[in-house]
């Protein structure tokens, strides 16, 4: 433990910036609105990753502060707080994308998003 | 009276929740009357709210969850003058859109309407919020209705894909946002603005740099600053036109707006020894954007995409305003964003009319057809020259301050810059002007690629409703007023106290700080009149040369062709695609920070 502690210590961080990064070039690569937006759900879920890490403590409980002695080592509540807040406000986002890849499916049969080209220049 | 403070924020969200619940039952104009009448009452909370904030910045804690000491653990609501104008001007721009909207859509069924008071509830929040986490909570809500609404005409696929476009690359930003927010959280433990601010002291270490370049990444990618920009002219060239002049005049500033809250209240401390190289950073993302949109400005031919190229270019103007980092630009910038949100909107209004009478907003498609409205054409007209800064209106005399702070910064070469785009973009919109209202040049026919609007409304009109003239000449009426009105010293007071780090992190957290004070800058000279005007002519020059291109003498057209060699690799970039889009906005983030990083030690 003595050796892995500051290797653990790192751990999540190393894990969150690989997620980003795998999400961040599936977006770039996606020909696939549906692909696209797991690609996006797969980034964001960096963010998450990232705000428990960083309220993480070793060692430290459940942040429930019943029948535990005062002063009793917690994990920090507030960062789950805005993770919550993080996953309903994406939860939304992602439906909404998903709801619009849908119709666009509907008239044109394709979910590519190459498909229209009238967007351009 | 700080019992009004929350009101902008709750009463939008609460009417639309009533108004999804009951949207099958009530009838269309009951909810055209509550929309209205909510947006409305909006602008009265926060013209109060503004009176009171200019000599006492309002702090309202959310539930009474006061702060001890130093320590806030609620959320607050920090009204300061800036914040509490930026929420106004959006709750006058719902209310034109809204009016605008009265007669326009054919059946635009009651979701419009709660979509439209989602995003006045999201931009209110934005704008008046205290709390860093909730900044990112408002960007999210006033972007999900945003998207929504951009995508309103489902039935049509190109506005799908527009939205998916804006949805995608403004989550992408969200994201960045967050991850900074969490950084900052863990190297601060707290999440008010005030708060971080304080604890982050002034001391500048790699985390408070990665942080700054994340945020302001994820807020200028809703600013449509060049890399970040490729989302807005596929938004804006196909959402229905009301929603057009929400995200043009108001949403696109917010984005900046945000880059100029976090700093000022939590960066300008750490980076304030290095404001060179901030200046020089910002305004070099200002000028490219500035430029860039108004080369493609002139290159479009459908009406929509061509304002929106111009509001890149507009925008650019605003961020060179606040890369300058002193009241008197910043002043200049905030008289800047209300006049060209006002014409703007008007220009995009005028469109809409056009839109709605004969079923094309096609340059081309158009032209010689708007003869027979030669008052639309002549408020056309008026509105493009507003853009090209014609003294003594708004753009004129915001972009006088900035130009003049940056003569004394040494960026007076900057005028150049903003000189060049103003000539392209008026000129690219008077062109457009004279061959659809006076079906002056020749008609090119064919698409050359370019967007086939779906009519918002069936087929051709006879007449324009009365409530969309109503609302398309009350904007431009307002930006005329607003442009003669004496605002230059009453911005300049909001602008310094916007930048006042101390006072901000004080009255934050509820501690009372001295008002600070800021010289008035001097009006604009007569040098900055005739330069303006000289603009104001070229732009109708180069509007006459472009209309009249049959004419033209074999060496114009010369460079003509030169010209469009350079601009076609441009326009190639624009390519619809998110994924490349993505891929941009990661080169921006990583040159933004590699350039941070190497130079800020």
């Amino acid at each position: 433990m003595s050796i892995l502690g500051p290797v653990m210590g790192w751990f999540g961080y190393g894990v969150a910036v690989w997620i980003f990064c795998v999400g961040l070039f599936g977006l770039v690569i996606s020909r696939n609105w549906i692909h696209l937006a797991i690609c996006l759900s797969v980034m964001q879920s960096s963010t998450y990753v990232l705000l428990l890490e960083i309220g993480f403590r070793t060692g430290g409980t459940a942040p429930v502060f019943a029948d535990v002695p005062v002063g009793t080592r917690a994990v920090d509540p507030v960062v789950q707080a805005l993770m919550l807040t993080d996953i309903v406000v994406e939860a939304t986002v992602l439906a909404l994308i998903v709801a619009l890849a849908v119709q666009i499916h509907r008239p044109t049969g394709t979910l590519d998003p190459d498909h229209l080209p009238e967007l351009s220049g | 009276m700080t019992a009004l403070a929350p009101l902008p924020v709750a009463l939008p969200l609460i009417v639309a929740a009533l108004l999804a619940a009951g949207r099958h039952w009530w009838p269309r104009r009951l909810a055209d009357g509550f929309a209205l009448g909510v947006a409305l009452a909006n602008v009265v909370i926060d013209a109060r709210l503004l009176l009171l904030a200019r000599s006492h910045p309002i702090v309202y804690w959310m539930g009474g969850w006061y702060p001890r000491g130093n320590v806030a653990i609620g959320v607050s609501l920090a009204i300061d003058p800036m914040g509490a104008g930026l929420a106004l001007f959006a709750g006058v721009l719902v209310a034109a859109a809204l009016i605008f909207s009265l007669q326009y859509f054919d059946s635009v069924g009651r979701l419009f309407h709660v979509l439209m008071l989602c995003f006045l509830g999201g931009m209110s929040g934005f704008a008046l919020t205290g709390d860093l986490f909730n900044l990112f909570v408002w960007f999210e809500v006033m972007g999900a209705a945003a998207y929504a609404l951009c995508g309103y005409k489902t039935e049509d696929p190109k506005p799908l894909q527009g939205a998916l476009n804006f949805a995608v690359t403004n989550t992408v930003g969200a994201s960045l946002a967050l991850i900074a927010i969490a950084l900052l959280y863990g190297r601060t433990g707290a999440l008010n603005l005030a708060q971080i601010g304080q604890s982050l002291g002034s001391s500048l270490d790699p985390l408070a740099v990665i942080a700054f370049t994340f945020i302001s990444c994820g807020f200028l990618i809703k600013a449509a600053i060049v890399p970040f920009h490729f989302w807005l002219d596929d938004a804006h060239a196909v959402a229905p036109t009301p929603v057009c002049i929400l995200f043009s005049g108001v949403m696109v500033q917010l984005g900046l707006y945000g880059v100029v809250r976090v700093y000022w209240s939590v960066f300008a401390r750490p980076f304030g020894p290095h404001q060179a190289t901030i200046t020089a950073l910002l305004a070099g993302l200002g000028v490219a954007t500035t430029l860039v949109g108004a080369v493609m400005c002139f290159a479009q031919r459908n009406l929509k995409r061509l304002l929106a190229f111009s509001t890149i270019s507009h925008t650019g103007v605003m961020t060179l305003g606040f890369a300058l980092l002193k009241p008197a630009a910043l002043a200049g910038s905030m008289l800047y964003m209300l006049s060209h949100g006002g014409a703007k909107a008007a220009l995009f209004l005028f469109t809409g009319i056009l839109l709605h009478r004969f079923a094309s907003v096609d340059e081309m498609e158009l032209h010689g057809r708007g003869r027979q409205l030669p008052g639309l054409g002549a408020m056309f007209g008026l509105g493009a020259l507003l853009l090209a800064s014609l003294p003594p209106f708004g753009l004129f005399t915001g972009e006088a301050l900035i130009i003049d702070a940056a003569h004394e910064s040494g960026y007076g070469w900057l005028h150049g810059v903003t000189w060049v785009a103003a000539v392209l973009t008026a000129g690219a919109i008077l062109r457009a002007g004279a061959h659809i209202f006076l079906g002056w040049g020749r008609k090119q026919p064919g698409k050359r690629g370019q967007i086939e609007e779906q009519p918002e409304t069936r087929g051709g009109h006879d007449h324009t409703p009365p409530a969309m003239w109503a609302a398309a000449a009350g904007l431009l009426l307002v930006t005329l007023a607003l442009g003669l009105a004496p605002l230059r010293a009453g911005c300049t007071q909001i602008a310094a106290l916007a930048m006042d780090t101390a006072g901000y992190q004080a009255r934050g957290l509820d501690h009372p700080a001295p008002l600070p004070s800021a010289p008035v800058p001097a009006a604009p000279d007569g040098k900055a009149i005739f330069e303006a005007l000289a603009s104001c002519l070229a732009a109708v020059a180069l509007a006459g040369i472009a209309v009249f291109r049959g004419f033209w003498p074999l060496w114009l057209g010369g460079i003509s062709r030169a010209l469009d060699g350079f601009i076609r690799p441009l326009r190639a970039l624009h390519s619809g695609h998110v994924g490349d889009y993505i891929a941009w906005l990661t080169l921006g983030v990583a040159i933004l920070g590699g350039v941070l990083t190497l130079t800020l030690r």
